[in-house]
């Protein structure tokens, strides 16, 4: 897991309680009938700000992400841009450009055509608008395609054309549903980067809806997980990484071990758990807060878990299980170890050396990890 | 299954035959009497049951003439009056099909954007007049607009005006008529068109800065263009032959091909002449009726 951070927010103006938002969503609310496709979510989102909204399909990224361009109107709460209310203001009144998940392309004109439409929109001169589109064109590498109709492009061509036509206005605000979704692997490298570029040389402030963590992790300045409309944890990639404050949130980014157990050792700078689905105890070195004997759960990631066929010293945090599986992925490889209470264990280790060890099938291995690794979870 | 295998000999077999059918219908319903159309309009006329002179002829015992007379179409060129008429209907057609156009495509539209449940309801009224006989419906309207008719009396009563308006028997009269019984032709297939319309376009359209009404008119319009054509085919090709709705709702002088034909037949029993005025017209049409099918392929291949 890489967590490069991205963006260009380098103050993290949302540690400072007298910072302005430059988008701010205050207890929004949407309704379909009886359905909350987005349940009482608030936001604070900063000028330069790469913002990633993640959650599985349905849990309503996009039905957010509509609220802010203008195209559905909270059931309640307010929305405010730069600071001004956008309760009844249409989208073409918005200083919001978004790119829609189905991208939207008119089929009736060129690439160029489709491009250069919101240019003209605003009068901008010929020559310029020219130019713009040309650059842009460029940068989503679709120079050759500009004559081309929707209709005979790739549906990862089609991506980048509804990405070139949002990006080309300079919106101060950009909404982008998915727009990396069709591109492989290293297009949509490439086009992560080119938005970071972008995004440092424009100042534009970026909300992003993906469902690929990874991605989150590459662009966001901060991520907003999402669960049945409402957002479950904010924070930095690596906060929302390495400090998840749920079990959904350590599940849903990233590979976890979730161990169940019960808190038997409470104290301010340490916990222990004797968890019976791990078969053992698990000692973590800060404190949490919850009842004593409470049903708490460690998370603990699978980089983070020593594996070795020498039994290793302490009785907390080690356990003994047989290799079941293991997946070779080139720079690191998946063990899968099924402990005797029938449990598996999910553990990467790096391949460092060329002949690797010989931990193979069904060997017995023992399962370790720090005391600051685990994090510790209520709900 | 012995009949099938025997018919297959013969080279007949059951998919034959239903390609087939349509074929046989056309060659049935249309080419044979477009034939027998064409052939009598190239005959001399005559005072005899039928009224005109056969093309072939038995001359002498072994020979047989074929004497095919173009006087009948040279005689519509010399007679300003069936210009007249052909012109004439050209125009009605045509003035007739806009405001199909400009009435049909705001309903076309609304229904297209209805929830699918009001949808269903609003085409089945679209649809509800041909139910009854256009003649019935024609003349449900002179007594809409008769002098002492419901719109002049409802007029007259909410003291709008004091003497009844002459609305039958004028060109106004002529034109609701055409309208109002040619309108489902053009709502139909420019509701087939908007209704595969993604209205999602329309919201690019507002984020990249239009109006609504910019919008409409630079992404809706042209994408409809193709369902304005096709209504516009369907109700301008039949419009021009029209001949019941002038006749019965246009005053006298409303000369439209359909009623010059209908007098040929019937009052002058002319039919070589009036023969050639309705080849004359079907050729006329058919280009017309060739740009609308190549606008339905259009359409049907989903090419924009
Ligand atoms: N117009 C609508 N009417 C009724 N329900 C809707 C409407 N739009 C969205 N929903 C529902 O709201 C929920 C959230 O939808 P939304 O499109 O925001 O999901 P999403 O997070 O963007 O998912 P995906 O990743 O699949 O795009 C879904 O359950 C969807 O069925
Ligand atoms: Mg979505």
């Amino acid at each position: 897991m890489t967590t490069s951070g991205g963006a260009a927010v380098k103050s993290a103006p949302w540690k400072d309680p007298s910072a302005r938002p430059y988008v701010q969503v205050d207890r929004v609310t949407k309704a379909f009938g009886d359905f909350k496709a987005v349940d009482d979510v608030s936001l604070k989102i900063y000028k330069g700000e790469i913002f990633c909204l993640l959650g599985a399909s349905g849990c309503g990224k996009t039905t957010l992400l509509r609220m802010l361009g203008g195209f559905e109107t909270p059931t309640s709460g307010k929305i405010f841009i730069d600071g001004e209310d956008m309760t009844g203001v249409p989208p073409y009144e918005r200083p919001v450009n978004m790119m829609f998940q189905s991208y939207a392309l008119f089929p009736h004109m060129n690439v160029e055509e489709n491009v250069a439409f919101g240019l003209k929109q605003d009068r901008i001169p010929k020559a310029e608008i020219k130019e713009r589109v040309a650059t842009m064109l460029d940068l989503v590498k679709l120079g050759d395609f500009a004559k081309r109709k929707p209709h005979q492009l790739s549906g990862g061509q089609r991506q980048r054309v509804a990405l070139a036509r949002s990006l080309v206005k300079r919106p101060k605000l950009l909404l982008l549903d998915e727009p990396l979704g069709a591109l492989d692997k290293k297009l949509r490298e490439h086009t992560q980067f080119e938005l970071i570029s972008l995004q440092d040389k424009l100042g534009v402030t970026f909300v992003v809806v993906t469902h690929d963590q990874e991605e989150a992790m590459t662009l966001a300045s901060r991520i907003g997980v999402m669960n049945h409309g409402e957002i479950v944890q904010a924070g930095t990639p690596s906060e929302i990484y390495e400090f998840p404050s749920s079990k959904f949130v350590a599940d849903f980014v990233g590979s976890v071990n979730m161990f169940e157990g019960k808190l038997i050792e409470d104290e301010p700078e340490h916990v222990r758990i004797a968890s019976d689905d791990m078969g053992g105890t698990i000692y973590v070195s800060h404190g949490i807060s919850a009842p004593p004997e409470a049903i708490v759960w460690a998370a603990v990631r699978p980089e983070k878990i020593f594996m070795s066929t020498a039994q290793p010293a302490g009785t907390d945090n080690v356990v003994r299980g047989a290799v079941q599986d293991i997946a070779y992925l080139g720079d690191l490889s998946i063990y899968l170890v099924k402990l005797p209470t029938g449990k598996v264990v999910r553990v990467t280790q790096p391949n460092t050396s060329r002949h690797a060890e010989a931990i193979t099938w069904d060997q017995q291995v023992y399962l370790s990890w720090d005391a600051t690794s685990p994090v510790v979870v209520t709900r | 299954m012995k009949t099938a295998a025997y018919l297959r000999r013969f080279g007949i077999s059951g998919r034959g035959l239903v390609v087939a059918l349509p074929y046989l219908w056309l060659l049935l319903f249309f080419v044979v009497p477009f034939v027998i159309v064409l052939k009598i309009s190239f005959s001399d006329i005559d005072l005899a049951i039928p009224p005109y002179k056969p093309l072939l002829e038995w001359v002498g015992k072994n020979s047989l003439a074929i004497k095919v007379d173009f006087n009948n179409y040279a005689f519509l060129f010399t007679d300003r009056l069936y210009i007249n008429a052909f012109l004439n209907s050209i125009k009605v057609a045509f003035i007739s099909t806009v405001l199909c156009a400009l009435v049909g495509y705001p309903m076309a539209y609304g229904i297209a954007r209805s929830k699918p449940a009001t949808r269903n309801l609003l085409l089945l009224l679209v649809i509800l007049p041909f139910w009854t006989s256009l003649l019935l419906r024609v003349y449900a309207w002179i007594g809409l607009l008769k002098a002492n008719g419901v719109i002049n009396n409802v007029l007259i009563w909410m003291g709008v005006i004091n003497e009844p308006l002459t609305l039958l028997y004028t060109p106004f009269a002529m034109y609701v008529g055409i309208v109002y019984s040619y309108l489902p032709f053009f709502i139909l297939p420019m509701y087939a068109n908007l209704e595969k319309m993604d209205w999602q376009l329309l919201e690019a359209a507002e984020d990249l800065g239009c109006r609504p009404w910019q919008a409409f008119y630079k992404i809706t319009l042209p994408l409809s263009r193709n369902g304005i054509l096709a209504g516009s085919m369907l109700v301008f090709i039949p419009a021009v032959g029209e001949f019941v709705i002038p006749a019965l709702l246009g005053g006298p002088n409303a000369l439209m091909i359909g009623r010059v034909l209908w007098d040929e037949f019937f009052s002058n029993r002319a039919w070589p002449v009036a023969s050639a005025v309705a080849i004359l017209l079907l050729i006329l049409l058919v280009p017309f009726m060739m740009w609308y099918q190549s606008v339905q392929a259009r359409e049907s291949a989903g090419a924009r």
